[in-house]
């Protein structure tokens, strides 16, 4: 039987993982090991803080609480350029509970949201007061030892922030891949662009060598050919979804349509 | 372990009883109140055979800690018809034949009234996204769709009049 614990503060919660005691946010992963006896689980930490749902839109920077859910994040005006990341992640009744900071730590191959997040250089704010930025929390995040309270990013200019993802079943389904890609075109000409894959390796990974590839490029076939090239050159997982080789074959496909803004 | 009360308003009900810790909401519905109408399927969120209502909005029964429904309002299947009338989404799965085996049926019904509570007259793409995470191994999907297709258009024609 496992024990349940509530704290007021999400700090609080975070102070209490040790010894199999483990975070209950929205309950999409942590309750079905709970419901699998995983030998992991002895204690649920849970938090009613308000905190963590809030979602603030202020001065061109984005912050969501990681308690906010996909719904959460559909119904904010503000974000709707993530709309079509959270539509895309389960059926209403998931995203009803699927949690921002439960997505960050969903194993291959879910993390849509964070591939997202990724690809907006998203930085952290953790419940014992630090910052972490997300990228480098995804090397490190089977060992984290404390909880994310907030992401913060730069709000997108309009048209710079594009996602597509690919899935076996339509229209709820696990990513085959998903990618993400903020394109900041000054002039036409691509700059500082970020691009992101989930399913792709075991976390969400950038895409680095089709970064480069895109810089001072325009969005156009001759322009983004070295970026397809490069995406095909991450090393994804085998899985019951796809085998590695067909992701590799479908990286570049998925790219090319995201940065043609082509449809999926 | 000592075992938590919990209480919640259960199809109009108010509803009291003791759950274990790690316990589910299903778990709690189907063996602690005896409502079987929420059906265990995959008990991993992944089949929604267990979606009821709470506060308005479908959620999965497997993945809900059941002390964390203190002071909830839950809706089951068990709570749609009102006495010996059918709700107009259960007599739509009848008539048309959208039900086969039944075991996804309940979760159907629940998720199809989240969509029609807030949007009466929903285009096909939208039932078929409102229970895309409702799986169903049977009918195909057709029959279900036209059935909640059928009950929006009897529930708009009898909000009418």
């Amino acid at each position: 039987m496992v024990e349940v614990l509530e704290f007021e503060t999400l700090a609080q919660a975070a102070a209490s993982l040790r010894d199999r005691t483990v975070y209950l946010g929205g309950g999409t992963l942590v309750m079905r090991a709970v419901n699998y006896a995983d030998p992991g689980i002895a204690r649920l930490a849970v938090t009613s803080d308000p905190s963590i749902k809030a979602i603030r839109s202020e001065g061109g920077r984005v912050s969501i609480g990681s308690g906010a859910t996909m719904s959460d994040i559909l119904a904010s005006r503000d974000l709707d350029f993530l709309w079509p990341v959270a539509r895309r992640i389960g059926g209403p009744a998931i995203r009803n509970m699927a949690t921002v900071g439960g997505n960050l730590f969903a194993p291959h191959p879910f993390g849509d949201f964070a591939a997202a997040l990724l690809a907006l250089d998203a930085r952290l704010s953790l419940a014992d007061g630090s910052d972490i930025d997300l990228e480098a929390l995804l090397a490190r995040r089977k060992s984290m030892g404390s909880l994310v309270a907030r992401v913060g990013f730069e709000r997108p200019a309009n048209g710079e922030f594009r996602f597509r993802k690919m899935s076996r079943v339509k229209p709820k389904g696990v990513s085959v891949i998903s990618v993400a890609a903020r394109l900041p075109r000054p002039g036409r000409r691509v700059s500082g662009a970020r691009i992101s894959f989930c399913g792709m390796g075991q976390t969400p990974v950038r895409a680095r060598a089709a970064e480069s590839a895109l810089e001072g490029r325009a969005l156009e076939p001759q322009g983004i050919a070295g970026a397809l090239a490069g995406a095909a050159g991450l090393s994804p997982p085998d899985d019951a979804i796809a085998s590695s080789w067909y992701r590799r074959e479908v990286a570049p496909v998925l790219l090319r349509r995201l940065l043609l803004d082509e449809a999926e | 372990m000592p075992k938590t009360p919990v209480s919640f308003n259960l199809n109009g009900v108010e509803t009291s009883l003791f759950v274990d810790g790690g316990q589910n909401l299903l778990d709690a519905l189907r063996r602690g109140v005896g409502d079987l109408t929420p059906k265990f399927g995959c008990n991993q969120g992944t089949c929604g055979a267990c979606t009821v209502l709470i506060n308005g909005r479908p959620l999965l029964s497997c993945l809900v800690l059941a002390s964390s429904a203190e002071g909830d309002s839950i809706v089951t299947a068990a709570g749609l018809a009102d006495g010996p009338n059918l709700h107009p989404l259960q007599r739509a799965f009848m008539d048309g034949f959208a039900a086969q085996c039944g075991y996804c049926t309940p979760g159907m019904l629940l998720a199809a009234k989240a969509l029609l509570d807030r949007n009466p007259n929903p285009a096909r793409e939208d039932v078929a996204e409102a229970i895309s995470g409702n799986l169903c191994r049977c009918t195909g999907y057709a029959p279900i769709i036209e059935a909640i297709l059928a009950a929006a258009e009897v529930m708009r024609r009898s909000s009418r009049t």
